[in-house]
């Protein structure tokens, strides 16, 4: 099968629903002649021109807000943010009112609401380009939040965002951009609430790891390290934390007995507290072991490589944090 | 400004009339029902400020969108909303505009092209100027439509939604409605300059003030407005002076900020008493006898409403 970056796909997906659906625009800051920062518009503004392809000022809570009031009136706005820390500005708007709206109108309106840019630690990009922030979004009714590791999920999970009806945080890691992978030049879709089984254990599968966005790729270079030692692990990406696929999990902890989550960003109230919560409510006779999370550094992300390495697990730490697991 | 009143009919001004009356009558309904305990939350009237949701909204055909804010019953009735369905959502029936979930501060019925009121003061504006962007993208002549404070005026999304609606020419109508207060704060207290009208100039959109207890002044400007903003050439800001007789919300004490003077002077300047000082007094009892039955038939209504059931409280979080 063709290979394409993980951004590519994403562009795929984009230009091919723009090209079926002409209420899709987007917004964003150099979306339009530019491109996009990370090239996640290129070669669209020929086809579309300003109305659809629409550079914005630099006001993120002021084009959250206007996508909101076209999206209540019959067109699909993809807001491009670029990093997801850019729109902090706009939190007000996103959980006030796009979360909101559809329920408070009793689902009279709609909210067909793409949000989408980078996420995650690296290249130095220090604390103000490096935000995770997907556990706040899944927290709040009304959001949809999703995290493609890969360029065949990236599309066809974008698709399934551009075809829905719901607010959408598409959010995309950025060290995951360039990596390329077999994307089908078919159309598809990917549903959200439907984890991927990143590795599939054998019988003597001894542990169930969930990895979230760039953590897919690091666990699965720790997995290779242990199978050298012969030990079978296997390994879920969510794809999507709102909704999550518990049941995907719940089933792989069922035959393993032990269950570690490796999520990049803070741990307090994040996506692996609430698995870890699922788990001992629906599966504690399951547990063979306590449930064990391994995390990013709670703090702001520093600058300086050292710094920054330190922040986050990486394919030795998790490796470490298996080995730990097995042996509780 | 041209002389509106050549222009419009009898039947046109008493239809203005109607709508006026049509809201004061609703909201000192809802003023006595709050005092009686029907109503569960807040409630903001529109009362001495009818003429500005009048005017504009006569201008409005039902696709237009209108996006408002907290004080927002008055925008809802002249769009559209019957007062028994306002009531209703008041008293958090399963009848009310939006099925109970709102209360004052959420009115939801895109039936009329009211798209929603917000408890949050300022998001109404760039959500119009959205709603402008849609018109415009799908090849309408809709226009959005935002109504908001003074208070809203000296919020970031007055600037941010001004600007993006001035660049892209969009057709939005923003709609300040300067009462001199947000809550029991003065513009002069919190604006640098609190001529609202004069910060279009910073946009390069229109901006006109108007006497906002002149429903035939609202409406000139609105109908300039409208037709500009349909005609493709873009957005119109027109700051509405105008006054809230009542207190800020009901229940809350109101005094101490504002003399009674002050509040008298402007009670003089009633704008159902302007416009009927135009009107033949018999149409102008016509109608308030209309208005009284329509209105108490409506709080009978609302009063008799069933409540909504618990088991629907969780719906309608998605879509999807
Ligand atoms: C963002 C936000 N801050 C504060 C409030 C509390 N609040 C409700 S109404 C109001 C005053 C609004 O004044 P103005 O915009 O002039 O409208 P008015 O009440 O005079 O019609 C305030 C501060 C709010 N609802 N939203
Ligand atoms: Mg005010």
């Amino acid at each position: 099968m063709r290979e394409l970056t993980y951004t590519a796909a994403a562009r795929e997906a984009l230009a091919e629903q723009m090209a079926i659906d002409p209420t899709i625009f987007v917004v964003g800051e150099g979306i339009g002649p530019r491109g996009g920062n990370f090239m996640t518009t290129a070669g669209l503004y020929d086809l579309y021109g300003p109305m659809r392809l629409r550079d914005t000022p630099i006001a993120e809570r002021g084009f959250i807000g206007l996508c909101t009031g076209a999206a209540m009136t019959g067109s699909r706005p993809v807001v491009d943010f670029m990093f997801l820390d850019f729109i902090l500005d706009g939190m007000g708007e996103l959980i006030n009112q796009v979360a909101k709206i559809q329920y408070m109108s009793d689902g009279r309106l709609k909210m067909p609401i793409v949000l989408r840019g980078s996420i995650g630690v690296g290249g130095s990009a220090a604390t103000h380009h490096s935000g995770n922030y997907y556990s706040i979004f899944a927290h709040i009714p009304g959001f949809k939040v999703v995290l493609p590791s890969t360029p065949y999920d990236a599309k066809g999970l974008f698709k399934t965002a551009l075809r829905g009806n719901d607010p959408v945080m598409f959010l995309e890691h950025k060290l995951l951009l360039n990596t390329k992978g077999p994307v089908p030049e078919e159309d598809y879709e990917i549903p959200f609430g439907q984890a991927r089984i990143a590795r599939a254990g054998g019988k003597g599968c001894r542990a169930t790891v969930v990895a979230l966005a760039s953590m897919v790729r690091k666990t699965l270079e720790a997995c290779d390290q242990l199978a050298k030692d012969g030990i079978d692990i296997e390994v879920i990406d969510p794809r999507t934390v709102a909704p999550l696929d518990t049941d995907t999990i719940l089933e792989s902890l069922h035959k393993t007995g032990r269950l570690l989550i490796v999520d990049e960003t803070f741990a307090p109230c994040g996506i692996g507290a609430e698995i870890a919560a699922q788990a001992v409510d629906r599966a504690l006779d399951d547990l063979d072991a306590p449930v064990k999370r391994l995390n990013g550094a709670f703090a702001p992300t520093p600058y300086s490589p050292p710094l920054e390495a330190a922040m986050i697990p990486n394919a030795t730490t998790i490796e470490a944090a298996i080995r730990d697991l097995l042996a509780e | 400004m041209t002389q509106t009143t050549d222009k419009l009919s009898k039947d046109q001004l008493l239809s203005l009339y109607r709508t006026m009356a049509v809201i004061r009558r609703t909201e000192e309904q809802l003023a006595r029902a709050h005092q009686a305990g029907l109503i569960h939350g807040a409630c903001h009237t529109y009362v001495g400020e009818e003429a500005v949701a009048t005017g504009v909204c006569a201008n409005l055909r039902t696709d237009d969108a209108v996006f408002s804010t907290h004080r927002g019953h008055g925008h809802a009735l002249a769009k559209g909303v019957s007062p028994a369905a306002l009531m209703a959502e008041l008293f958090g029936r399963a009848t009310g505009v939006s099925r109970g979930r709102g209360g004052s501060m959420h009115l939801f019925a895109p039936e009329v092209g009211m798209m929603g009121t917000s408890g949050i003061v300022g998001p109404c504006i760039l959500q119009a100027a959205g709603a402008g962007y849609s018109f415009k993208l799908l090849n309408t002549d809709r226009v959005g439509v935002a109504f908001f404070g003074d208070g809203a005026s000296n919020n970031g999304a007055f600037h941010e939604g001004l600007n993006m609606a001035s660049i892209w020419k969009l057709p939005v109508l923003f709609i300040c409605e300067n009462n001199l207060y947000a809550t029991e704060i003065s513009i002069n207290q919190s604006a640098g300059n609190p001529n609202v009208a004069e910060r279009a100039v910073a946009y390069n959109i229109p901006g006109v003030q108007v006497d906002g207890n002149d429903v035939l002044k609202v409406y000139e400007a609105a109908r300039e407005a409208t037709l500009r903003a349909r005609s493709g050439a873009g957005p119109t800001l027109i700051e509405c002076r105008t006054y809230r007789t009542r207190a800020h919300a009901e229940g809350m004490r109101d005094a101490g900020y504002r003399s009674a003077e002050e509040v008298d002077a402007w009670k003089a300047r009633d704008p159902l008493k302007l416009l009927a000082a135009q009107l033949p007094a018999a149409d102008v009892a016509a109608i308030e006898a209309e208005v009284k039955a329509q209105v108490d038939a409506a709080y009978d209504f609302a009063r008799n409403s069933p409540y909504p059931d618990p088991a629907t409280a969780t719906t309608h979080v998605f879509a999807d």
